[in-house]
This record gives structure tokens, sequence and C-alpha cells, in this order.
């Protein structure tokens, strides 16, 4: 049981996603109707839903449907990429993670936040001087168009499609728990809301949706916060002593536990945790809503410090947890265990310092949070469609804009009955695996494309596209034949590869493969594709020649 | 734009000043975050011992509290000394840079 309890742990250490999604896995209780809290939710999906009205107004090209017209500012999107990277799974998950085993949750939420520094140092700027609407045009800028976006509209829908699963089935069994609702409610409703938003909204709904929920979780973690520490007259020596008094591991929950097994596996999750964000396409694609690389870096100091401030809370709020909420007979059943599972332990506290006005408020923040990340995750599927398969690739770049965004509409209803249906197929299917998957494919196909297509002069399609596609399936491949998928799912005796993990190895498939094919390749066009560098180098630099701001 | 502007651009002294700048510049701040935190990831494999042991011994704070906050804060700040800089005298630079070319 405790073995199984720490393999699921650590698969949930890849990402936000995963925690949660795993850990309401299985039969979830059903709560009470939580009346307040679906009150609340009402009223954050009708605010919601009249910006997406004014946003319909405002949308009139594709850039502003793909970019928000790149007049979003680094402030406005440092919140929104906080609002689409601080998912539910890591407000509930890293809070009873803290609650559950103390120090170990601190160590995964460093490791979600230590990716942004280097993609601002690395990335940012050159994506922002390089790309209009998604990352695969930084990707395919002097390379094959066909090859190269059909790669990258490939890596980000498998991307889109893994995390999306991963969010519906957390949102059906979110819902049970904190509205007292049915999974399936969850999962169309869900479902129903992204669409909408997306569909009229374009890019400045989903961001302003982002934003809205940012702040609100911010605020109620912040306030949570507060009374932990004012219960504790804000010392933290007694906040920690009188937490170790009361936990049933005592002085344990003050060092790390067992949670990491062995060096290359740490390393092999922390390269997925870093360089999977740089690779993920809703994330990415929010650099292009701002109007210069100055204001993009404005975006990931503000989005660092949001998402870190963010972790220190849930820290404190999951030793709040264990000080008012395992004390409290109130929030237990009969056996001692917590109403709802672990991950309630930061709903119960809501409930133990604020009432249950506040209760309502965070269970609804909660909720809200899920059509955030999702309606991010199918504005960036939507795009990798209609932006690099059916305008570059099919169309050869001679689509109109209209034609285009029809396109992007049509798939963005599509995704949602695919999620709706998705959602539905998987409700007691292990899905803990897919958000690692994600993560791992983010930064073992579009990470060392994109990277190297900036960085490396001697980058041609050829190396690009069989190292990337390399990557792609051995991140794949990898995961099937590791412990997750092939001994828990398909409960064979003993994993193929042993670890995981599989970042640390697929990626350096894809990079050897992408260096490989290129020195390798003799071809004219590989020259002419290396001659390019040098022009698509001064525009990464200097920013002359990119995409500026829309005004109407 | 035309090639001939590129072209000069790409041999103008200041914007070769400009990338080996900013370039050494973002490196460095990589190689100390990527440091810091392998750094950690080391310490909870091989020595997870030196996070459990307390500041003090009246105190119930361990090691590992300040180390892995800190780790959070310098994220943020080795982000606001590259912003800073970047959108300060990078920026001027590049300013100076596109407005030489387009003369």
């Amino acid at each position: 049981m405790i073995r199984r309890l720490l393999a699921l742990l650590s698969i949930a250490a890849f990402a936000p996603g995963a925690w949660a999604a795993d850990a309401l896995t299985g039969a979830v209780q059903k709560q009470p109707l939580n009346v307040s809290a679906i009150l609340m939710f009402v009223v954050f999906v009708g605010a919601t839903l009249c910006i997406t009205y004014w946003a319909s107004k405002r949308n009139k090209s594709a850039a502003d449907y793909y970019a928000a017209g790149g007049k979003i500012t680094g402030f406005q999107n440092g919140l929104a990429i906080a609002g689409d990277y601080m998912s539910a799974a890591s407000f509930l998950g890293i809070s009873a993670l803290v609650f559950a085993s103390g120090y170990d949750g601190l160590i995964y939420s460093i490791g979600f936040l230590v990716g942004w520094p280097i993609i601002l140092f690395l990335i940012a700027e050159r994506l922002r001087n390089l790309g209009k609407y998604t990352f695969a045009d930084v990707a395919s800028y002097r390379l094959g168009q066909t090859q190269i976006r059909t790669l990258s509209a490939c890596g980000s829908l498998v991307v889109v499609a893994f995390y999306l699963i991963a969010q519906m089935v957390g949102a059906g069994k979110l819902i049970q728990l904190l509205f007292g609702l049915d999974y399936h409610v969850a999962v169309i409703l869900v479902g129903v809301l992204m669409c909408l938003y997306v569909l009229f909204g374009g890019m400045l709904a989903t961001t302003w949706v982002q934003i809205i929920k940012a702040v609100l979780l911010l605020s109620g973690a912040s306030f949570m916060a507060l009374m932990v520490m004012k219960h504790v007259n804000f010392d933290f020596n007694m906040l920690f002593s009188e937490a170790i008094k009361v936990h049933p591991k005592g002085e344990a929950i003050m060092s790390p536990g067992g949670l990491v097994k062995d060096p290359v596996s740490a390393f092999s999750l922390g390269l997925a945790l870093m360089f999977g964000t740089a690779g993920l396409p809703h994330i990415l694609m929010r650099f292009f809503t701002v109007s210069d690389a100055k204001e993009a870096r404005k975006s990931v100091l503000y989005a660092t410090g949001f998402i870190g401030y963010f972790y220190i809370l849930t820290f404190i709020i999951g030793f709040g947890a264990i000080l008012l909420v395992s004390t409290n007979p109130a929030f237990k059943d009969a056996a001692g265990a917590l109403l709802g599972g672990n991950n309630m332990a930061a709903v119960h506290l809501a409930n133990a310092v604020g009432g249950s006005i506040f209760l309502g408020f965070i269970s609804a923040v909660a909720f809200a949070t899920i059509l955030a990340v999702v309606a991010g995750l199918t504005l960036a599927g939507a795009s990798a469609v209609s932006h690099d398969l059916y305008a570059s690739v099919i169309k050869k770049g001679k689509a109109n804009e209209k034609d285009e965004i029809r396109i992007s509409k049509i798939t963005t209803i599509a995704l949602a009955v695919l999620a709706i249906v998705l959602g539905i197929l998987f409700e007691s299917q292990n899905i803990a695996f897919m958000v690692g998957l994600a993560f791992s494919i983010a930064a073992s196909c579009n990470f060392p494309v994109l990277l190297l297509s900036m960085y490396w002069k001697k980058l041609t399609t050829r190396g690009a596209m069989i190292g990337g596609w390399m990557g792609l399936i051995s991140a794949v491949g990898l995961m099937i034949l590791g412990p997750t998928i092939w001994v828990q799912i398909l409960h064979h005796e003993k994993a193929i590869f042993p670890y995981e993990y599989p970042a640390l190895f697929s990626m350096m498939i894809a990079f050897v493969g992408i260096w490989f094919f290129s020195v390798t390749d003799k071809s004219t066009a590989a020259d002419n594709e290396r001659a390019l560098f040098f022009p698509q180098f001064v525009r990464s630099q200097t920013g002359l020649g990119a995409s500026g701001a829309v005004s109407h | 734009m035309n090639d001939s502007i590129y072209l000069s651009i790409q041999n103008s002294p200041r914007f070769k000043e400009l990338v080996s700048k900013r370039e050494r510049f973002a490196w460095i701040l990589s190689a100390i975050m990527l440091g810091l935190y392998s750094g950690f990831i080391l310490l909870i494999a091989y020595g997870p011992q030196v996070l459990g042991a307390k500041i003090n011994p009246e105190s119930s704070i361990t090691w590992g509290i300040p180390i892995g906050v800190g780790l959070i804060v310098s994220a943020f700040v080795l982000t606001g000394i590259y912003v800073r800089r970047a959108n300060g005298e990078f920026d001027d630079l590049n300013n100076a840079i596109l407005k030489e070319a387009q003369q």
C-alpha cells in the first residue's frame, strides 16, 4: 500500500495536473450539495461569459483571434501565464502533499518553478521576435514548412490531448467533491464553457479568464495563509513546532521523505519539468500576445513572481491544514481519514479559517481554475490545426484569414466534443501518467526542435524532422515500457525500461538525432537553410521585422 | 525588410557587442539557476540529513526551509536581474542598432 502510494506520489510530481488527476482517480465519494459554492461558480461563469461577449465584439482579425492583437501588457500576460500554469491540481495537490508529508511538497513546487528563469534567459525574447501565433512559426522559420509544421502541430496536439483528458477527468472528480454534483455534469459543463470562451472570445477572452482566475486564486490562497499565520502569531517556528506535535510522522515532516528514489529518476523528472514547460504549446502561445520582447520579458518576471509566491502560500496552507484540519474531528470520517481524501485538505482549511461562505468561494475558484487551463489548451490545439496544418501545410500559406479562422472554430468545437467523449470514456481509467507524458513529449519533441532552430546554425529540415519524431516516439515508447504503464496499468511482472520518467533519455535521443541527421545532410536545400540562419539570427536578436501590436 | 539591412546589422560592431554581452549574461544566469537546482536535487538524493538539520537547537525550523524558499526567491531574483539589464542597457543598444541600420 505504502509502496503504491509512493509510486503514485512520484508520478504526481511530474506535473500539477497529474497529481489531482491521479489522487482523484477511482471512486471518489460524492459530497453533499454545496449551494454557496455553486452560486459563486455561477457568478464566475456569468462574469467570464460577459467578457467573452465583449471580446467577441473586438475580435476582427486573425491576430486578434490568436494573439489578442498583441496588445496584452507584460503584467497582464504574467498574471495570465500564472493562471494558465497554477492548476486546480497544483493548489489542491501540493497542499495535500504538504499536509501528508510536509517538506516533500516544497521539493515538488520548486521543480515546477525553476523552468521559468530558463525560459526567460534562453527562449522568451527570440520566440517573441520570430513568431506570430504559434511556436511552429519559430521552429519552421527557415526550415521546410510542410515537414516542420506537421511535426510541431502533431507535437502540440498530442500534448494538448493528454493534458486535456487529465483536466477533464480531474474536473469530473472535483465537481463530485466540491459541489456534490455528478461526474458527467462537470465534463459536459467544462467542455461547453471552454468551447464558448475560445469560439467567441479567442485569445482575448481566454487571457481574461486566466487573469481573473489567477487573481481569485491568489487572493483566496493569501487569505488562507494569512489566517494560518495569525493563528500562530506570525511565528514560523511556532507553525512548524505545533505541526510536528500533531502530525503522525513527527519531525520527519521537516526533511525530505522518500519520494525521490535515485539520482537518475530525480534528474529525469527535473529535466521534464524544466524543459517540458518550455515546450508546452499553450504556454508558448502566450508570448505572442504581448507587443514586443520587452513585454515578453516582463511577462516572465511577473509570472515567476506570482507562481513562486503561490507555491510559498500552498506550503503554509499545507502546514495550516496539519494544525487546523487534522486536529478537528469535524473534518474526518470514523476511521480518522480526511473527508473526501487528502486532496480536500485546502478545502477543509478554507472552512476552518473562513466559514462556509469562504469554503464556497475556494471551491468555486478551484473549479474555475480548470476552465482557465482547458481554454488555453483548446486554443493552442485549434491554432495548431488551423494556422499550422491548414494554412501552412494544406494551403501552402495561401489561405485567406476568414477560412483560417473558420477552420480554427470548427476545430475548437471538434476538440470540445472530443474532450467530453474522452472525459467520459476515461472516467474510471488510471490517467495519472497522461500529464507526465505530455511534459515528456513537450521536452523531447517540441523543445529540442524549437531551441535548436533558434540557436544552431547547422540545423536542417531533415535533422529537425527525424530527430523530433525520434524524441516524440521514444518519449511515448519509454513511458509505455516503464513501470507506470507496463507494470501498473498493463499488469506485467517487470518493467522493460526501469525508470518512471523517460525525459533524460528521450531528450538525449532527440538532440543526438537532430544533430546527426543535420550534420550529415549534404543537400542544397540544407545549405540554403543554413544560409538563412543569419537573417533569422538578426531578427531574433533585434526584433527587426517582428510582428507587433495591431491597432484598429 | 530587405536583405541589405540584415546584412549591415549583422556586420555592425554594435550588434556583435549586443549579442556577445547578452548571450554571455543569459548563459551565466542559466548556469547559476541550473547549478542551484542541481545542487538541491543532489542534496535530496545524497544528503537529506543536511536539509533535515535544525538551524539551531531551540528551533523546529530545519535548513531545508530557508534553502527551499531561497531557491524560489532566487528564481524570481535572477529573472529580475535579467529583465532589468535586458530592458535597460540591452534594449538601448538594440534601439541604437536599429536606428543606425535604417538610416
